[in-house]
């Protein structure tokens, strides 16, 4: 087991975010959290990789326990979390968000053929490499966040709604890039608000209502449920 | 004609100065949000290392200036790796006007504690010759009056700040300090260490102004008291909020235009030379709060 989250509390003040939440992820495999808005999506990927912490339970990651360890850390531990939002550095150019990526591995040596590659899954960046990261279109913002995800080379990335406020051809310019991705041997825990897109591509998936964990399975299973169906796929 | 440019040339001297003290505010606020009002204190904890290290350096290396604003500068550096430590990262995770207030508790602090007897004593002091000041006559018949001083302040000051802007734009950690002053907890994400890069902030900032007390002295040749930061710091503070705090640039294009404009007010009045500095921040605040070259940035919720 690659991530294994166990009976996590995560509280924002003293409103309850996530509610005794648990599930695993192994090695190689897409798995996906869907939910409605505010059902937890988000807290749960960054209590993964450490910016918020959970009040009780633990989360391993390959067998050591990382509930308790600051974020820089995690990312150096191999864990990439391109973030809600995409968190660019508006003040950086496209180059300098994905040298700074960099921060989190060891061996610099690694950055010359890691940039490669993420120019040849985003041929748009290495066009705009000098370019305010700011004044980028929405889509090649999530292309620099995903590029600069895997800028950092860790074997597992949390994606954070990477679809969110994207063109139908851009969404599916990413899925598709999420499924190189994963050919390429990185595991990827996938949170959408877009059900369908999601499921279409992970092998298992996770359902989260306000804060809880409702349904597990195989993303065939989810997709033939008829719950999930009126929910979440509209229909 | 001549007066002017006299004018022009001094407001260039004083505000090198100002630039330098400036950055340091500018770049503190910039990852922290924080007014570190102890910054103009460090400029006088530099001052008074040239009073204190510039004989001695002169004995070790026989030449004194470059060693001693080395020297200061390291000092400084230190003091504000400290200074952040113990009183600004306990409260990271508290309200802003914690640090706020805690920041006026530094600058007290220092400023009472070096007027003590045995630390620097309040009195007067007369600064170390640290070059032999000379007058470089200047062509044609202006009467401009130009030190070997005034070159030295300037083309110091034009060093450091080429350096700074290496530093920040070209290297590792200067692209760090940039992404953490514009999303930290992304910026962790990204594997940097955020304690790392504020403390390098509060070694930076403190050096250049150590490197401004040294080149004050010079320019003045004299100490008043360990309260003498008071008054450049505020001028500095006011440049950084003129061209935009948090914008490093804009320090030093303020702290400029704050040295020229009060150059020429001072050669009207003295007294004016003062008040120039606060009519300045009154206009920019009505016209553009956010500086000549600073962005309006909405509060993150």
């Amino acid at each position: 087991m690659l991530l294994e989250v166990r009976n996590i509390d995560v509280y924002y003040g003293s409103i309850r975010a996530l509610n005794n939440v648990s599930f695993t992820v192994d090695k190689g495999e897409i798995v996906t959290i869907i939910g409605a808005n505010g059902a937890g999506k988000s807290t749960t990927l960054r209590a993964i990789s450490g910016i918020v912490r959970a009040k009780s339970g633990n989360i391993l990651y390959e067998g050591t326990d990382i509930t308790h360890i600051p974020p820089h850390l995690i990312a150096r531990m191999g864990i990439s979390h391109v973030p809600e939002g995409r968190g660019i550095f508006g003040n950086l150019t496209v180059q300098e968000n994905l040298d700074v990526a960099l921060s989190s591995v060891r061996d610099k040596r690694t950055a010359g053929p890691n940039q490669d590659k993420v120019f040849s899954l985003f041929p748009r960046l290495k066009e705009r490499r000098r370019q305010v990261a700011g004044t980028l279109s929405g889509g090649e913002q999530q292309m620099l966040a995903v590029g600069r995800g895997l800028m950092q080379n860790n074997p597992f990335i949390l994606l954070d709604e990477p679809s969110m406020g994207l063109s139908p051809v851009l969404v599916e310019e990413i899925f598709g890039i999420i499924v190189e991705i994963n050919r390429l041997g990185k595991t990827v825990l996938l949170v959408e608000q877009n059900a369908f897109k999601a499921l279409s591509i992970a092998h298992r998936g996770y359902v989260l209502e306000t804060g809880s964990l409702v349904l597990a399975g195989t993303a065939t299973e989810l997709r033939d449920n008829a719950d999930i169906k009126k929910a979440y796929l509209g229909g | 004609m001549g007066e002017f440019l006299q004018q022009l040339i001094n407001g260039i001297q004083i505000g090198s100065i100002y630039a330098l003290i400036a950055l340091g505010y500018t770049m503190v606020y910039g990852i922290l949000r924080l007014i570190n009002f102890a910054h103009a204190d460090i400029f006088m904890v530099g001052a008074y290392m040239g009073f204190f290290l510039g004989p001695v350096m002169t004995k070790i290396f026989g030449s004194a200036f470059l060693p001693t604003i080395i020297a200061a500068m390291l000092v400084c550096g230190l003091l504000g790796f400290v200074m952040e430590k113990l009183a600004y990262r306990p409260l990271r995770y508290k309200s802003r006007l914690s640090a706020l207030i805690t920041a006026l508790g530094v600058s007290m602090f220092l400023e009472n504690f070096c007027s003590m007897p045995r630390v620097f004593s309040p009195a007067f002091l007369k600064f170390p010759d640290l070059i032999v000041a000379r007058n470089i006559p200047i062509p044609g018949n202006l009467g401009l009056n130009v030190s070997n001083v005034l070159l030295l302040d300037v083309s110091v000051s034009v060093i450091l700040m080429v350096l700074l802007f290496w530093f920040v734009n070209k290297t590792l950690i200067g692209k760090q300090m940039r992404a953490v002053s514009f999303d930290k907890a992304t910026a962790s994400l990204m594997g940097i260490n955020i304690d790392v890069v504020i403390s390098t902030a509060f070694i930076v900032g403190p050096a250049l102004a150590g490197a401004g007390g040294i080149l004050y002295g010079t320019t003045y040749g004299m100490l008043a008291s360990p309260f003498l930061g008071t008054w450049p710091g505020i001028k500095a503070f006011i440049a950084a909020v003129l061209g935009g705090i948090g914008n490093i640039p804009g320090a030093v294009l303020g702290a400029y235009i704050m040295g020229i404009s009060e150059a020429f007010a001072t050669s009207v009045n003295s007294n004016l030379g003062y008040g120039i500095a606060f009519a300045i921040l009154i206009g920019i605040l009505l016209v553009r709060p956010s500086g000549l070259l600073g962005k309006f940035m909405p509060e993150k919720v």
